[in-house]
């Protein structure tokens, strides 16, 4: 397993719920975790909303004291250069949407590259509407490298209508994500779902493997 | 209605406005409505359109100004604070009797307040905001699906009615997700022979103006304009009711508020308490006809306000003496439905 975690797609496709999860499998293999909350794009909707639920399940979380509050700061946690010089622990980073959100990567980008194990996944919802296609949501992935100088090494399928998912709601998203990993090379880390459907999705044969998703605290 | 797509309230008017045909969008930067200018800067160009960060809220009012002179359909968006800065043009625009689309995600006030949402921006809406005499139309969304409905409506109802027309949302309506059918939404466009195009000798030239030397025809434009107003007060007020035929107690709530006095509606009923509600869409016009019907048979009016009570004011004209109560939480607070449960029993006590 590569020691840093990364995260980045089009804002809102739910990169924070799927960071959080990879976070929470690592502990409960019994890894070192320190997630890391660097969405210098939107003050709401932070990992820090389940900073209580992951301190719980001993995640160390290194997010802003102003999240959460009525600061909009677009700054970095003051912690944050320790997820690369303490290589004792795995690191999870949850990276803001957009090419504007993966922008934050940019001064990390040595680091990485040095230690050189990194996964940087794409994540990606086929309901977004600025991501409804495969090339819509390659062009929004090749923003998103230009932005922060890093190659994405996987892609994480995330397809879902909030509430009203349903199993076959993802079904119909295979085809787009295998075409959107044949258009890129890159190979598909897997599926996610809400957990309370995951066991549906796994029987319907679907392909590769399947991420159940706790939803974090929402509006 | 269309294929679905999972959507931000924000994302939601930008698509919308774009899918009304709306080609020019200036704005400025602020949380919690930016994801509406960052939708705009990424689409506009791929459908030929015009995104413009202007220098700031007053820039882009004015530009908007200017847009809305030549006929086409032009929308500005931000929150509160950003929202007093453009009342000068917005006065203007009125003045000169143009259509455009103004967006109010509203936040916590006054002065910088906070991201979160609010709703304490209805005065500055319904009751002018700018100088002189003149009104909005303000929609009021519930839902991200109202949020694009209710932009594609407001294009409609200022090119119809040739005034400003403002989508007064909040920060929760704004930032939350939820699926969207946006494509099935039909524009109603509209001919506007007095648009400043060109002549190309055709026609004595349009002019578009706020100013009148003479006091009495500018006293006569006002007037024709407040027969207009009486007409949309007539055809385009609009509201929702939710258990009113036989309800004791009615709430008055709408946006987020709306949605959670839904939700405690629901829950007095299902205790066998009486409780209805009338759900605003238009504020401006305000409903007071549905207050009026409700006042024959209800004892008592409950306004659910994210604010420290600003539509209280207009239920209290409309509901003839009919005891009206204010349950809010302001700063940036949402009630809860227990809060709400609890201001609605007391009042059946009475």
């Amino acid at each position: 397993m590569k020691r840093l975690s990364l995260f980045c797609g089009h804002f809102g496709s739910g990169k924070t719920n799927v960071a959080i999860h990879f976070a929470e499998r690592m502990a409960a293999q019994g890894l070192p975790v320190t997630i890391a909350d660097l969405d210098i794009v939107n003050p709401y909707f932070r990992t820090k909303d389940s900073e209580d639920a992951l301190a719980a399940k001993g995640i160390e979380v290194v997010t802003l004291p102003f999240a959460n509050t009525n600061v909009d700061l677009p700054a970095l946690p003051k912690f944050v250069y320790t997820l690369f010089t303490d290589r004792s622990r795995q690191a999870v980073l949850d990276i803001g949407g957009d090419d504007r959100g993966a922008l934050v990567l940019g001064r990390f980008v040595p680091f990485i590259k040095e230690e050189g194990s990194f996964e940087l996944y794409y994540v990606v919802n086929f309901y977004r509407y600025l991501t409804r296609t495969p090339d819509e949501a390659l062009q929004v992935l090749r923003e998103i490298e230009a932005a922060c100088g890093l190659p994405f090494t996987a892609v994480i399928n995330n397809s879902n209508l909030g509430r009203e998912t349903t199993v076959q709601t993802v079904l119909d998203t295979e085809k787009k994500a295998a075409d959107l990993c044949v258009l890129t090379g890159l190979p598909l880390a897997g599926t996610a779902i809400r957990e309370d459907l995951a066991e549906q999705v796994r029987k319907s044969g679907l392909c590769g493997t399947v991420i159940p998703l706790t939803l974090q605290k929402g509006v | 209605m269309g294929e679905k797509f999972l959507m931000k309230g924000n994302e939601a008017i930008a698509e919308a406005a774009i899918q009304a045909g709306c080609r020019f969008y200036f704005g400025y930067p602020i949380t919690p409505q930016t994801e509406l200018a960052a939708y705009m800067a990424k689409r506009m160009p791929k459908v030929g359109g015009t995104f413009l960060q202007a220098e700031s809220e007053v820039a882009a009012i004015n530009m908007v100004y200017g847009v809305a002179g030549t006929g086409k359909r032009v929308m500005t968006s931000s929150s509160s604070p950003g929202v007093s800065l453009k009342q000068e043009g917005i006065s203007y625009i009125a003045g000169a009797d143009l259509p455009a689309v103004i967006v109010n995600v509203q936040r916590g006030g006054p002065g910088l307040g906070g991201i979160q949402p609010s709703q304490s921006d209805y005065f500055q809406a319904t009751k002018g905001g700018g100088h002189g005499d003149y009104h909005l139309i303000v929609l009021t969304p519930a839902s991200v699906q109202e949020m694009a409905e209710l932009t594609v409506l407001a294009f409609d109802l200022a090119d119809k009615y040739r005034m400003p027309a403002m989508l007064l949302a909040d920060g929760t309506i704004g930032q939350m997700m939820e699926p969207v059918s946006i494509e099935g939404i039909t524009p109603h466009p509209v001919e506007k022979p007095w648009a400043v195009t060109g002549t190309e000798g055709r026609r004595p030239h349009n002019i578009i103006n706020s100013l009148y030397l003479d006091p009495e025809e500018l006293e006569r434009m006002n007037i024709e304009r407040f027969a207009r107003y009486r007409k949309v007060e007539e055809n385009e007020t609009r509201a929702e009711e939710y258990c009113m035929e036989d309800a004791d107690v009615a709430i008055v709530a709408f946006g987020i508020a709306a949605r959670v006095a839904k939700n405690a509606v629901a829950a007095l009923r299902a205790e066998g308490v009486k409780a209805g509600l009338i759900r605003p869409i238009t504020v401006w016009p305000f409903p007071k006809k549905v207050i009026a019907n409700a006042a024959k048979h209800v004892k008592a009016f409950l306004s659910v306000e994210l604010s420290m009570g600003q539509m209280i004011e207009d239920i209290r004209l409309a509901a003839g003496g009919v005891r009206t109560e204010l349950c809010f939480r302001a700063g940036g607070m949402i009630p809860s439905p227990e809060q709400i449960i609890k201001a609605v029993k007391a009042l059946e006590e009475v």
